[in-house]
């Protein structure tokens, strides 16, 4: 994928980031404020972790608070009617902005991590039996490697691992290999959280389909920066968490292509998704009320679609290269750092920077960019076994939101060469 | 010198920084003034839990008194592990597992701490009390 098409560079220069900024009130703040310090101005650049939210999320969910709060799905009253009203219309937002067919291929859950252990339980387990492999990549984030590694233990089957080359790209013949009439499911991350390696989706799930091996996709840290279209991507699932899209943490989504969802059982047994119930058998309601289970988070469904309303408005391709300038201008002043070792150098990044000076380790690093008030994220970002590929204990990540400045950059290699300064 | 009198020295070498980054240098440079443990000393059992970089903790008695070596991968945390040898090594066990450590809020040091290492500061005070125990109930 080319993130630099022409339209995309006059999108970027047309992008008035200083306009978007003020939709979100905690990038006024500062920290480290002492009785005899006035602190410092945040230079937020942790939004791998989670973004911050605009002031239009912050009061579409105080306003769910202040005005329609009410269970959904059960209520005949007026508040409850809107409240359902509002929380499928939710679903509705979030099936446009990934183009799914229909809002029925949407299911909502805690987050990626719920959304993964969601396909592993409800659809994967009852299909997989000793012998049979799920092939992931060796680029996973742990939440995309533990909820395999417990159904394949509990079943006798294997994960197999796709290795990623010294530029922390996957290497897409090794995949071709491994994927073989044992493998039950190809499961995979869009966006590496740790190298910024975009995948090629759409090249990973055609050799996959080629062999009808379905394919799930970690969105994790593709939706904050990519235009998702899954459609085109052709996955049979895509999740990602509504708090990395500047939307409220505790809710994120599930896509589930068509009729696959109704080969998955029911996940967690509650309120909600039942039809019938006698102390003999319940029978299940159809569609992706079967898997929300008990009163599902109204406000964060609500707060998500906002934030994604939002994202809209700003617009993805503009978002796309904004960051991707950032991306750009960032990684040319790091690598003017002596003894700077940028991991994942892929032609094709998104979001984020990881890296290591020398011997330093990363906590230090980080320490001393804290108490300038720049925020990145240090240590091995839940990607272990990616560390130990690229044999250090862990990387300081920055990673970039719609809101980031040049100036935000520029703020990061200031604090950057102090902390060398200090630590050498 | 007394546990105590090891405090007031610290609180009194602390005063003098007015800016965080000479607070975080002293600690950097007691980091690397810090004797290194021997590499036989790095294992499993000696790491301590809770801390997010690598913390290593030795404890032996000699004469009645227990001595603290440890080591740190992160150049910080290795000065703030410094600082708590200075302070506890050499005493005796009762005086280890009965000193409350008043220096530590003094001199601000968890409020310059992210949360997780004031948590590793926690453990490795933890540490160095059950291990000044357990050497004292090997001789008695």
């Amino acid at each position: 994928m080319n993130v630099t098409t022409e339209n995309e560079i006059t999108a970027t220069a047309a992008f008035d980031v200083m306009r978007y900024r003020a939709d979100f009130p905690i990038l006024g703040r500062h920290v480290h404020i002492t009785s005899k310090s006035p602190g410092r101005q945040l230079v937020y650049l942790d939004n791998g972790a989670t973004t911050q939210k605009p002031q239009q999320v912050i009061d579409a969910i105080t306003h769910y608070y202040s005005h329609y709060n009410a269970n959904i799905h059960r209520g005949v009253h007026a508040l409850s009617q809107e409240a359902s009203a509002a929380y499928e219309a939710a679903r509705e937002t979030v099936a446009h902005f990934v183009n799914a067919a229909s809002a029925q291929e949407i299911i909502f859950t805690r987050g990626t991590t719920e959304s993964v252990n969601l396909v592993a339980h409800a659809w994967l387990r009852s299909r997989l039996n000793a012998g049979d492999e799920v092939l992931i990549t060796a680029m996973e984030h742990h939440s995309n490697i533990v909820p395999w590694q417990l159904v394949c233990e509990e079943k006798g089957a294997t994960l197999k691992v796709v290795p990623v080359n010294d530029n922390g790209e996957l290497d897409y013949e090794a995949a071709a290999a491994l994927l073989t009439s044992r493998t039950k499911l190809f499961a995979f991350t869009h966006v590496s959280n740790t190298l910024g390696t975009v995948n090629d989706v759409q090249r990973l799930t055609a050799m996959a389909h080629a062999q009808h091996i379905p394919v799930l996709v970690d969105g994790a840290q593709a939706a904050p920066h990519l235009r998702i279209n899954v459609q085109e991507l052709g996955c049979d699932f895509y999740c990602f968490s509504a708090h990395k899209t500047y939307g409220p943490t505790g809710i994120g989504m599930l896509y589930v292509r068509g009729e696959l969802m109704r080969e998955m059982q029911p996940y967690q047994g509650g309120g909600g998704i039942i039809s019938h119930v006698t102390f003999e058998k319940t029978t299940f309601v159809e569609g992706p009320l079967r898997f929300e289970a008990g009163t599902p988070n109204i406000e964060g469904a609500i707060g998500f679609a906002a934030a994604l309303d939002y994202m809209n408005a700003v617009g993805l391709p503009a978002i796309t290269a904004h960051e991707h300038d950032l991306l750009t201008y960032t990684t040319a002043q790091l690598e003017q750092i002596e003894g700077m070792r940028i991991i994942g150098t892929a032609p094709c990044k998104a979001g984020v920077i990881s890296f290591v000076v020398g011997n330093l380790h990363p906590y230090d690093v980080g320490t001393i960019l804290d108490q300038q008030g720049v925020a990145v994220r240090t240590g091995h970002h839940c990607t272990q076994p990616l560390m130990q590929r690229f044999g250090v204990p862990g990387t300081v990540r920055v990673s970039f939101g719609l809101y980031n400045t040049r100036s935000d950059a520029d703020q990061f290699i200031t604090a950057l060469h102090k902390a060398l300064k200090m630590l050498a | 010198m007394s546990i105590h009198e090891e405090e007031q020295e610290i609180i009194g070498e602390f005063e003098m920084f007015d800016q965080w980054d000479d607070k975080y240098q002293y600690l950097i440079d007691m980091g690397k003034s810090l004797t290194p443990l021997s590499e036989q000393f790095k294992t499993d059992d000696r790491l301590i839990r809770g801390c997010q970089s690598r913390v290593w903790l030795h404890s032996e008695l000699k004469d009645g008194k227990v001595i603290f070596a440890a080591d740190s991968d992160a150049i910080i945390t290795k000065g703030i592990v410094a600082l708590m040898v200075r302070v506890l090594s050499g005493h005796t066990p009762k005086e280890i597992t009965e000193a409350q450590l008043p220096f530590i809020d003094t001199i601000g040091l968890k409020e310059h701490l992210s949360p997780t290492r004031a948590n590793g500061l926690v453990a490795m005070i933890k540490q160095m009390k059950m291990d000044a125990l357990a050497l004292q109930a090997k001789v008695s």
